[in-house]
Formats: C-alpha cells, structure tokens, sequence
C-alpha cells in the first residue's frame, strides 16, 4: 500500500517538473486585445511629481516626452537637435543666443506658448526655493548664481538675468561664458515651455499636468497608471498616429512580460534579465536591443592616496586592458551590452562625436600586455583592488564578479580585485559624494541630450557636476575650454575628440560598455523603435 | 474579561512607540535619501540642502523622530516623494492587500482545516499519507516558483484568468493569488490541524460523546474539531499580519498594488515616511489580530478564562 502511494506521488512530482519544464520554451499565445487604437505599454511609478525640471529618470520623462515639445527637439533616429518651436536661435560670439519662436503654438489648455512660456519656466526650474532636481542644467545661463547661491537659506533672486523678452515670439538668453553647442542642449526635458495654469493652480496642474506636445493627459493616478489620449489642437508635424496610449505601472517587469505574452500588453521597453535567453525565441522580429546613450564605467577615486601616484595611471591603464569585455557582454548581458572603446555613445553618430576605438589598445583585452604594465608600475596598490557596487537594484554583482575574475585570471593572481557591495543606491551615492571610496566603483552614465560635450564636462572637468573621480587635468580643461568657444558644432566635436584622448593618458575610469535599450512588442502595433534616449517613440506606434 | 481588554490595550501603547521607533531609526540608517533621488549623477549640494530642509532631513534624529509622531498623532502620515501624501497611498494600499489577505485566509480555513480533519480521522491511510506528502512538496517550494508557474500555466497557457490583476483588484481576479498567497500556510495548517485532531480523538471527552451516542459528525465538529482549533486559531491570527506585509513577492509577481509593493518601493527609494507609516499600521493590525486570538481561546476552550 505505501509502496504504491510513493510511486502515485512520485509520478504526480514527475508531472509537476514536466508543466514547470514546458514553461520555459513556451510559445506566445496568439493575441486579440481590444484596444482600440490605443497602445498599451508598461511604466514604472515615477519617482518624483512630474515637473519638467524635477524629472531626472526615464518613467516620468517617458511621459513629458509625450506630452510636452521644447524648443529644439532630437531626432529620434539620428539624434540630431532640430529647431521645434523655435523659428531660430542665432548667436555671433557663442555667449549670446537670440531665440525666435514660431508662432501658432498653444498648450493643450488654449494657453499660447510665448517666450514667456519658457523665460517664467526656466526661472522656475532654476531657483534655489524649488529644490528643482534638474536645476543645475541652467548653471550656463547668466545670473543663475544669483537664483542658485551655493547655501540654502540665503536670500535669491527670482529671475535669471541672462534671459530677456524682445517680444512674445523671440527672447534672447545670456551665458555666463562660451558655450557653442548650447542650442543643441535645448531639446532637454528641463527647458521645455511651462502655461501659467502651472504657477497659477500648482497642485491641480501636478495632478494633471498640461503641456503643449502630441498628447494630453486623460487621467493619471499616481502609481497605478496613466491615460493619454491624442491631442487634436498639436501643432507639430509629429502628431501621434494612434488614439493614444495607456501606461501601466508594472510591479515588476517580469510580469509585465508575462502580460504581453498573454496578449494584454502591446508594449514593454524593459525586458527582464532573467527572460533575456527566451526572448527571441518568444518574440522574434518583434524583440529589439539596439545602443542606448547610457556608457557603464569604472571609476576611480583619483583622490585617495592609493590611486593618486605618478604610477596610478599605468595601473589603470593596465586594470583596463585586463578585462575581457567582450565575453562579459556575451556571457553576462546576452549581448545587451556593446564592449566601449571611448568614452561616449555610438548614438551619438560620427558627427557627433563618437569615434570607435579612440580608445585604442588600452581599452583592448591583452591579459599579457595587462599584467606587465601593471607590473611595471609597481603593481596594484596594496596588492590588490575592490570594485563596489550597490547591491540592491540593477543585478550589478553578475557583472562585477565576472570583470574581477577577469582581472585575477589575467594577472594570474586569484585575490587581485573582489567585488565589494555596499546595501543601498543611496548609501553608494553619499559615500561616492562624500568622497570616502578608497577603490574603484562602478558608474553608469546616461546622457541628457545627445551630444559628445554631455558625455564628457560633467564628469571630467575640474571640479564639474557628476565628476565623481574629482579628475582635474589642466589640458583636459584647456581643450573643453576651447571645444565651447568654437564657433560651428563640427570644430567642437574634433576639440572634445582632443580632450577625450588625455583620458585616455590618465583613465580616470575605465569605460567598459555601451549599454543597449530593449523592448518588445506584440503582434498588435508595428512601427515600434526606440530613440537615443531608449525611449519607445509613442507617436509614431501604429495600432492594428 | 472588559479588564482584560482594557489591560491588553494599554500594553499595545509601548510595543507601538517602540517598534515605531526601531523601525524610524532602522530607515534612517540606510543612509541619506536625497543622494538616491539624483540617481548616477552628483547632486548639487544647494537643492540637496533645499531639499533636506522641505523633508525636516536637515534636524537631528531625535528631533526628527518627535517630529514625526507629533504629525502623526495630528493624523498626518507625511508625503511620499512622489508628492503624495502617505495617508492616500495607505487608502489606496490596505483595501488591496485586506482583501487578497481575506482571499488567503479564507483559503486556509477552509482547505486546510478539512485537510486536516480528514487526514486526522484517517491517520496511516493513503490519503493521509498523500495530503502529508502534498504539504511537504507545497512547503519545499518558495513562494515566488509557485507564483510564476501557476501565473503561466492559468493565465497565459490556459488563459482562465488574467496574469495580472487590473488596478481595482476585484475578488475574482486575487483568486489564483490568494491561493498562491495561502499554499504555504494552507499546508501548515493541514498539518497542525491533523496532529491535534489526532491527539485529541484519545481525549476522554471524546469517548465520554461517542459512548452518549451522539451522531458522529456532531463529535467531529462541536467536541473534537472546537478542541483542537486552538494551535490553528493562533497560526492563522498570527498569520494574518505576516500574509499583509509578507505578500511582497505574491503582489509583485502578480502586479497588485498594495502594501507589499508600496513598502518595497518604499524601501528601494529610502523613504521614511512610507516605511514607517506601513509598518506602524502593520504593527497594529499584528497587535490587534494576537489580542483577537487571544479571546478566541476562551470561546473555544472553556475552561480559559481572563480575568
């Protein structure tokens, strides 16, 4: 009788193992969803009230992409900055630019967008009393000391006095110095056009904001999901050729997945690692992993006694060409990942500055060229290196371990470089701002708006914004320096290239890959391609 | 038995400052949310003072701390960074995740307590061993496989259900996470259900109502199985608390907004007001349901008696 029961249960656990098994190579049910012409695609709760210059990450930004349009907009194929509402924005000394609007335009509310429009937001987004996230993307405007002292409490102005109406179709905008390539900056979330409904009812405008762009806003409840709905009054030539579309806060991006498998979902834009094998397998021609302009580094803290030796350099360099980047990217990130050879994006486009291999051998994976450098140079400080990382979001461990295992193979030393987590995002940041790292930790940068200069000064300058290895290379300067006083854009971009290339001499972090965006989509929209921001471009979907 | 309560209440009033305390402290000790909010890049150190100072970040912790329970005595929560108010996502949250809880317990209750009885009655025979055997599978397995593959299976292969619960989560589509939600403790209570019954069918009472004449079913459910509730009854009141807070996996897995999501977003983003507005509600639905478990005993049990 027990013998039986076993073999009963044994049979039964056979046929348990056999469903979980058939789950993994499963196929996509065929889809039939009702949306009407309206796309249906996932989102995360934004972090922050949606305001233009307090939205730093992609999920409300997503939807100000959608719902709003700036001055200069970026292409979404090549990334290029083209003049949208701005009629033109002229300049004879790079310092002052004169902007003319076209005329016509209004926000979804019967507001006109004028160049108050922009003056009143941008003042907004600067002044210190709003603790705006994005207000440090004003600093080139004059007067933006003034609106932003350096300590909290002090008395500032209201208005950045760099920026003066001519009339409601034209203002022009004073630099505090040389900045040639500024207009292209322009295309930036934190620049667009705000209605006065915005200052007048603040808190009815952040429960429904209004702007000016392809859609408006049906409704939006705050972590749940938010209805956008064509708008008919959009002036711009990129009017959306769908209904609209339904963004869905996903608690997690596996079961939004799930979801578009089902066929209740047309539209994912972050597919889960664990699914990255069964992808193309599920999705085929409807699966897309295509650069992003988001660059994955690892940065040293040039400040601390262990990495600031005449020698740290050649350990760098050395640390550099011991990585194998080339099976990271295959074995760890299945190829959502393209090994980095400079210090940019390939979104941006030779045009616009990115160059393949400026990097040259020392971004090139040489475990016996790796181990002598750094032999020569005295060797690792202290024998051996972590690599840290926050061990709460972003599955950096995989990838970490795989660059320290790379390094220990190829100096032929098994305790070189562990890697050294630290809990939380926020707890890596302060220790990274308080500048307390003794070793290198990884760092990600995503650009803001496509151009080689965004890439390169906030993180490398003296003493800039994002510069978390506090670099400071005289000739470094001198050449950014100089790419902001050229007078046309392709002279910049060569000076950048210039400048880029003493990082390769002093490899203040070693750049490791270009990270992709991916997503997939279902059988019922097409036309679905991402911009240079990774972003799906909404308005282009079209819907079966 | 008023005293009782009265007594058992006023004992709540430390054990909740002082969780609420530990907990403030323990977010606190994560570290500097603002820094988190500027993601990859430096934050400029003016706005993230201006920032410190808008989120009283920029006092002491005590002063933080005294600060905080000032608010909330006034019924202010504090506001997520999202700009909404805690006490909304609290509104929004707890209606979710009470009734997924229900779903669960009702699961439990009924499943595993006729489970139990059943297998109890027949100790040794091979649905006894099965359902044992069952439990033991369902209990080895973690939460978040049984999750994905019931999800799978129902809602994509046989498409019986959606694979995610729609924003309003009505009853009928938190079935299949309520089960999942109940496996493990569904598979606890079959078992603590069984071993009592089994104990108590020796008990002399028992014998004393078989050899009255009573109807079998009349000793099974009014002497034996109310006799043998009292380890169940304090499984599933404890339980109601660990299946609110603990359903982080089952509602991310399932996409359901409630108090497990909230709290794991609020974790993620170093949000204290979040954080310790949930747990304080959790503490007190814990020292609420132990506090019900409590005088259920002595419904069950006569011979308990508070005084």
């Amino acid at each position: 009788m027990r013998g039986a029961t076993r073999v009963k249960w044994a049979a039964g656990a056979v046929a348990v193992a056999l469903t979980a098994g058939a789950c993994g190579g499963g196929s996509s049910g065929g889809s039939s969803g009702s949306s009407n012409g309206v796309v249906r695609a996932s989102w995360g709760d934004p972090q922050n009230p949606l305001e233009p210059a307090d939205t730093n990450e992609v999920q409300g930004g997503k939807v100000l992409d959608m719902i709003f349009r700036g001055l200069k907009k970026y292409n979404p194929k090549t990334a290029a900055a083209e003049n949208w509402i701005a009629q033109s924005i002229t300049s004879s000394d790079s310092q002052t630019f004169d902007i003319k609007l076209k005329s016509g335009w209004t926000f979804s509310n019967g507001e006109p967008v004028n160049a108050d429009s922009f003056i009143n937001a941008w003042n907004y987004g600067a002044a210190l009393k709003n603790a705006q996230l994005n207000a440090s993307f004003f600093e080139p405007i004059l007067g933006y000391a003034q609106v932003h002292p350096n300590t909290s409490g002090a008395t500032a102005a209201t208005k950045l006095s760099g920026l003066h109406k001519v009339s409601d179709t034209e203002f022009t905008v004073k630099l505090s110095s040389k900045f040639a390539l500024f207009p292209d900056t322009l295309g930036y979330s934190a620049f667009y056009p705000l209605p006065q409904a915005f200052f007048t009812n603040h808190a009815a405008w952040l429960a429904k904001p209004i702007g000016n762009g392809p859609y408006e806003i049906q409704s939006y409840t705050k972590g749940t999901g938010m209805n956008l709905v064509k708008w008919d009054g959009y002036k711009g030539s990129d009017a959306a050729v769908n209904k609209g579309v339904d963004l869905r806060v996903y608690t997690d991006n596996n079961t939004a997945y799930t979801d578009l498998q089902a066929g209740n979902l047309d539209l994912v834009d972050d597919i889960p690692a664990s699914q990255l094998k069964n992808v193309k397998s599920d999705l085929g021609s409807r699966y897309i992993n295509v650069p992003a302009g988001i660059i994955q580094t690892i940065s040293f803290p040039l400040y601390s006694s262990r990495w600031n030796t005449a020698n740290s350099a050649k350990v760098r360099q050395g640390l550099s060409m011991a990585i194998n980047r080339q099976q990271i990217t295959q074995q760890i990130f299945q190829n959502t990942r393209t090994p980095a050879s400079d210090w940019t994006s390939p979104v941006l486009g030779d045009a616009g500055g990115f160059k393949q291999g400026l990097c040259g051998q020392e971004c090139t994976y040489n475990p016996s060229k790796a181990k002598q450098t750094i032999q020569q140079a005295g060797g690792l400080p202290g024998g051996h290196i972590t690599i840290s990382y926050n061990a709460d979001t972003g599955s950096h461990k995989e990838w970490v371990d795989a660059v320290c295992n790379s390094i220990n193979n190829s100096l032929g030393n098994q305790n070189a470089c562990v890697g050294a987590p630290v809990g939380t995002f926020a707890d890596f940041r302060n220790k990274i701002t308080n500048k307390q790292m003794n070793d290198p930790f990884r760092a990600g940068w995503q650009m803001d708006y496509p151009l080689i200069q965004d890439f390169l000064q906030p993180q490398y300058y003296t003493n800039a914004s994002s510069n978390d290895s506090h670099y400071s290379n005289a000739n470094f300067d001198n050449l950014v320096n100089q790419a902001n006083a050229a007078p046309s854009s392709s002279e910049s971009v060569s000076k950048f290239q210039d400048a880029e290339k003493q990082l390769v001499i002093d490899m203040p972090a070693i750049p490791l890959w270009y990270q992709n965006g991916s997503a997939g989509y279902s059988q019922n929209v097409s036309n679905v391609f991402l911009n240079p921001f990774s972003v799906p471009v909404y308005n282009e979907i079209k819907v079966k | 038995m008023g005293r009782y309560v009265i007594r058992r209440l006023l004992q709540m009033i430390p054990v909740f400052i002082g969780s609420t305390f530990l907990i403030f402290f323990m977010v606190y000790a994560l570290g500097d949310p603002v820094a988190a909010l500027f993601g990859d890049r430096a934050p400029d150190p003016a706005t993230a003072a201006q920032i410190r100072h808008d989120l009283y970040l920029d006092h002491s912790l005590p002063a933080q701390y005294v600060h905080y329970m000032g608010n909330l005595f006034k019924g202010d929560f504090g506001v997520a960074f999202n700009g909404q108010s805690v006490l909304q996502l609290m509104g929004d949250a707890f209606p979710v995740t009470i009734r997924l809880t229900i779903v669960a317990i009702v699961f439990e209750i009924i499943i595993g307590i006729s489970l139990g009885v059943l297998t109890g009655m027949k100790r040794g025979k091979p649905v006894d061993t099965g359902v044992l055997l069952l439990t033991l599978v369902v209990i080895s397995i973690p939460t978040f496989v049984t999750g994905y593959v019931l999800q799978y299976v129902f809602g994509v292969q046989l498409k019986w259900t959606a694979p995610s619960v729609s924003p309003s989560a009505p009853l009928n589509e938190l079935i299949l996470p309520g089960l999942v939600l109940a496996l493990v403790s569904l598979a606890y209570v079959t078992r603590l259900t069984r071993t009592s019954i089994a104990e108590n069918t020796r008990g002399d009472y028992v014998r004393t109502a078989v050899a009255k004449g009573l109807p079998r079913r009349r000793v099974i459910i009014r002497h034996l199985l109310r006799n043998s509730l009292i380890p169940v009854v304090t499984f599933i009141g404890t339980d109601i608390g660990a299946l609110m807070g603990g359903a982080i996996v089952t509602e991310r897995i399932f996409n359901i907004h409630g108090v497990g999501y909230n709290l794991y977003q609020g974790i993620l983003r170093n949000n204290a007001p979040t954080v310790v507005g949930f747990v304080t509600i959790l503490v007190l639905v814990f020292l609420i349901a132990n506090l019900l478990v409590d005088l259920l005993y002595a419904v069950l049990d006569p011979r308990i008696r508070y005084a």
